[in-house]
């Protein structure tokens, strides 16, 4: 029962607190590419989802198993980042043959995703906060739901400006980075509401 | 001697965790690899490549793609004409219709001793941008602006602005028709290339009006439309319109114009270019 308690803590802070593009701003590129659209910034999300979860279900063995063993930690990065993008490619070779429609729909992102820092980052997250095996995986879990989320408020957004009249100054991406950072304003006054809802 | 075992450990765990993605990669793509089917691969062979959009597909990879799945006719591509034409048809096994073969014409003669300005204007130097404020800077409201638009927009630099106009070098033209979509003032239309004689012209006001315009404008006295033996040529709106399905290009028009907006040319052939 405890272990499935910080499982919630994990998951749930990960999604709302420590938002990946909202808290900790990695992951941007994508987030003001790709939100424009609801349905694109959905299949993104679920896209990263994905890409997410199967990159710290490997990365945290080959850091664990061998990284760790061999005394070579400071390797990190390059191998994660080395493995995440042969990852990605064998997704897309893989999702194209059993699915052709899902891999039509996610288009350009899946290639994309390959060296985006968010993935990384919660690979990366996931060894430095000492997670454990099936923490690393809800952690992910989480960070690609969030990612999700933040899309998916943000296409709603942005849909809004689109509509309405904005000083000549401000158009285009400036209104933009402007929104984010309020959606990224009220994000922050999430922060604690998770510790406290199992106190 | 410590350090250099140390980077060998680490170069060697490196490669092997490349070498081990890099075979793993090539197992997945050997078994769940699809191959690009060969008809496609064949079609898209037949085609020029550079996406200029005549055909009116997104490019040359998805008017093969509508190709391979019968969707499409193999005609429509206007740079490559008969011979990609033939190609294609014999590729895909299928009769084909000749081709276009089209060339991009000004339709406007308004260079700088013909014509003046009737403001001066600093504005965003494009056709588009000086189009919009009163039908732009110039006399005459119908004619090129200049600003090279058209220019921009050609995929195969034909296209060059000179005393005020923009000219279409013929022999460079792939007849795509790109220039004539964003001219705001539509003076760039297609003629076939086998054309003798053009109208210099796009004016559509009434003869004063145009003459005081312009020197070289078409002033709508149809004059041509009279001595045409074939009736090929008719005065539409104060403008002389040639209907190239009856004009034989004997030259009787040129002659008798009096403003000189009727003229002969001879596009060189696509043959001559590649000669």
């Amino acid at each position: 029962m405890e272990m499935f308690k910080s499982l919630i803590v994990i998951l749930l802070s990960s999604v709302l607190v420590n938002n990946y593009v909202l808290s900790r701003f990695l992951g941007i590129c994508p987030f003001l590419g790709v939100s424009k659209k609801l349905g694109q910034a959905v299949g993104m999300g679920i896209s990263v989802t994905a890409v997410m979860l199967l990159a710290s279900a490997i990365t945290w063995p080959i850091q664990r198993l061998l990284l760790d063993r061999l005394g070579l930690e400071y390797m990190q990065t390059i191998v994660f980042i080395l493995v995440i993008a042969a990852l990605v490619q064998m997704l897309e070779v893989v999702l194209k043959k059993f699915s052709p429609a899902l891999h039509k729909a996610l288009g350009v992102y899946l290639p994309l995703i390959t060296t985006n820092c968010a993935v990384l980052g919660v690979a990366i997250n996931n060894i430095t906060d000492g997670y454990s095996f099936v923490e690393s995986i809800v952690s992910s879990l989480g960070c690609g739901l969030g990612f999700l989320l933040a899309m998916v408020l943000f296409a709603g957004l942005r849909s809004r400006i689109d509509e309405s009249e904005v000083p000549k100054p401000f158009r285009g991406l400036a209104v933009t980075l402007i929104a984010a950072s309020f959606v990224s304003l009220a994000f922050m006054g999430l922060a604690g509401i998770v510790d406290t809802l199992f106190a | 001697m410590d350090i250099l075992i140390d980077i060998l450990i680490a170069l060697g765990v490196v490669a092997v965790i490349g070498l081990f993605m890099g075979v793993l990669l090539a197992v997945v793509s050997h078994f769940f690899g699809i191959e690009e089917s060969q008809r496609l691969k064949s079609v898209r062979a037949c085609l020029p490549g550079i996406n200029c959009g005549a055909c009116g597909y997104k490019g040359c990879d998805d008017y093969a793609a509508a190709l391979a799945e019968g969707n499409a006719k193999p005609n429509l591509c206007v740079p490559g004409a008969a011979d990609t034409a033939n190609a294609l048809g014999e590729v895909l096994g299928i009769e084909v219709e000749a081709p276009k073969n089209d060339v991009a014409f000004v339709h406007c003669n308004g260079n700088c001793d013909a014509t003046s300005k009737k403001a001066d204007y600093h504005g965003i130097s494009t056709c588009r941008a000086a189009g919009m404020l009163y039908g732009g800077p110039d006399a005459c409201r119908y004619g090129c602006l200049g600003y090279g638009d058209c220019a921009a927009a050609c995929p195969a630099e034909a296209i060059c602005v000179r005393d005020g106009i923009a000219h279409v070098d013929a022999s460079r033209c792939i007849g795509c028709g790109l220039c004539s979509t964003v001219c705001p003032k539509s003076i760039i239309s297609m003629v076939p290339r086998a054309a003798t004689t053009v109208v210099m012209c796009n004016n559509k006001d009434k003869g004063a009006d145009a003459r005081k315009a312009c020197k070289n404008a078409c002033i709508g006295c149809k004059k041509c439309e009279r001595t045409c033996p074939h009736g090929a040529i008719k005065v539409t709106g104060n403008l002389a319109v040639i209907d190239y399905d009856k004009c034989t290009g004997c030259g009787a028009c040129v002659v008798g114009c009096p403003t000189g907006c009727l003229k002969d040319v001879a596009f060189p052939q696509k043959s001559d270019k590649e000669a």
